[in-house]
């Protein structure tokens, strides 16, 4: 098994984390992974993108223009990389700010309003976890456990307070993640 | 004690490395792609636990000068940088390796020449394999492809370092620099409390005093030296080639590659092999001393070897050498900051069949 996935939004919306806790999520449940961030005189606003890959196998290239599932956050990022997604793959999107939906037919395609929801939970910051649940819940490759610890891993200990929160999170993303007729 | 799991990048993967191995000493300057090095020191702070230095030198000249100092006494140090950081330092590290002293030096490239670009780039390689400072002398230099190896080769430098006298370069990219992976972390090892015999470190009255320099104004000794040397770089080449095979068993084409482009290889003999082309990867571990023999080897059962860089074409002269005229090398590679991608290294296999 082989996920080569791209997660690409604003900087400050919390891809190349949602990338590290996917990838320590991996880690735990003793995959191989890489986590390969667009690095650059970049700034917060503007893009910021994530290749990360999770496969059972020695993973080749870290660096890879063809995704099985691209997870995209804004505008720029689906007229970056909507052709980037190999046919037959998964594309998964939140419509907020989007003004072109994607258009591809030969792949499938997810909606998941995670600004929205993050907006009705009162809680901006777990936006990527909601994200990262409706990843989850189209490709299980994860299981649920695993990504806590994972989670446990990524976030600093002052922060593990806030592990429930993400856990309800995820959990919403799962829900309210629609597929895109 | 057991290896710890962590999944790192492969700067952080450097300092934690180096605290773990029981260096003594970190001198360093920030500059992009490797600047989380610095950073996880200071914020380590491993004088407080192991007793290890870390200082943020006022510029590159002055971390490679205190490193020549922390060596000359003995001490594991070392310093890292990035490309246009590295070329400040080679009045050091000739100095250095004219010294006979032990360091380990971490070079995570960047696109150049001049200040070039931040991404990651393989255009340091003439540098790092054929001098870079003045005058005859080689570092070894190690070339990582994955996290778990910057790790592991902070280890192996300083033994290679401390067994041969000589400066030891770890030849990395913004990549391998940048991206996370998993890392199997060695347990803590103690700061060795014994330094060697050559060191200085004060004269007793029961020996005479030791004196380390680059110096000889007789011909005769320098020539003489110049040998000694000679010698031990022939002593390297003899016994500390490294290198790893990557389905070259049926291989009619064998592409060479280091650090990020074996990595990027990888995949391209994974797309060419599904179109039937039978095509392996030699990868050098070491770059100095480069695998020559076994290319050579290799070179009678092949139809083509490509030398794959993230430069204009630097390693590829080393390959031809190795092949000697057997068979065509060809070198691709992007430059720039730009890496090569996997399916450019097919479609130019396929342009050279």
């Amino acid at each position: 098994m082989t996920e080569e996935i791209i997660i690409a939004g604003f900087g400050g919306q919390g891809v190349l984390s949602m990338g590290k806790i996917m990838a320590y999520s991996g880690v735990m449940q003793d995959m191989e992974v890489s986590w390969m961030p667009s690095y650059g005189p970049e700034m917060r606003g503007g893009t910021a993108n994530v290749t990360v890959i999770i496969s059972s196998e020695r993973i080749s290239s870290p660096i890879i223009k063809h995704f099985d599932t691209g997870i995209i956050l804004n505008q720029q990022s689906l007229d970056k990389f909507e052709d980037s997604i190999k046919p037959g793959g998964v594309l998964i999107y939140d419509s907020n700010g989007i003004t072109r939906h994607p258009e591809r037919k030969d792949i499938t395609i997810y909606r998941v309003d995670a600004a929205e929801e993050a907006g009705k939970m009162n809680s901006p910051k777990v936006f990527n976890m909601i994200v990262l649940g409706g990843f989850l819940k189209v490709k299980p490759i994860i299981r649920m456990e695993n990504v806590v610890k994972g989670l446990k891993k990524s976030l600093p200990e002052r922060y593990h307070n806030l592990i429930p929160m993400n856990e309800t999170a995820l959990q919403r993303g799962m829900e309210i993640i629609v597929p895109v007729a | 004690m057991e290896k710890e799991l962590r999944l790192m990048k492969g700067n952080e993967a450097v300092a934690e490395a180096a605290i773990r191995t029981g260096a003594d000493g970190y001198f360093g300057y920030p500059i992009t792609p490797q600047s989380e090095i610095l950073e996880y020191l200071m914020e380590a702070d491993p004088y407080h636990t192991t007793g290890m230095v870390v200082l943020q030198a006022e510029s590159e000249v002055a971390a490679i000068n205190m490193v020549y100092g922390g060596a000359a006494c003995g001490k594991k140090v070392m310093t890292t940088s990035s490309s246009p950081g590295i070329s400040l330092k080679q009045e050091g590290i000739t100095y250095i390796a004219g010294a006979e002293l032990p360091c380990l030096i971490v070079n995570v490239v960047r696109g150049g020449p001049g200040l070039g670009t931040i991404q990651p780039a393989q255009s340091d390689y003439f540098q790092a394999t054929k001098g870079g400072g003045h005058g005859d002398y080689h570092l070894i230099v190690l070339a990582p492809a994955s996290v778990q190896e910057m790790a592991d080769f902070v280890e192996l430098g300083f033994d290679l370092a401390f067994k041969y006298r000589n400066p030891v370069m770890m030849l990395s990219d913004g990549a391998i620099g940048q991206m996370m992976e998993k890392v199997w972390l060695s347990p803590q090892k103690e700061r060795s409390k014994t330094v060697p015999a050559w060191a200085t470190t004060g004269k007793p009255a029961t020996r005479d005093r030791i004196i380390i320099t680059s110096l000889d104004l007789d011909p005769n000794g320098q020539e003489r030296f110049n040998q000694k040397l000679v010698a031990k770089y022939n002593e390297i080449r003899e016994k500390e080639v490294r290198y790893e095979e990557f389905q070259c068993e049926d291989a009619e084409y064998i592409l060479v590659a280091y650090g990020t482009s074996a990595r990027v290889c990888m995949k391209s003999i994974q797309l060419a092999r599904a179109q039937g082309i039978k095509v392996g990867l030699l990868r050098p571990i070491t770059l100095f001393p480069f695998p020559t023999k076994r290319l050579n080897e290799l070179a009678g059962k092949v139809k083509m070897m490509v030398s794959v860089e993230m430069s204009a074409g630097q390693m590829v002269e080393d390959v031809m050498l190795s092949v000697n005229g057997k068979v065509p090398v060809y070198h691709f590679g992007r430059m720039g900051g730009i890496v090569t991608e996997p399916e450019e290294v097919v479609d130019f296999l396929k342009s050279k069949i």
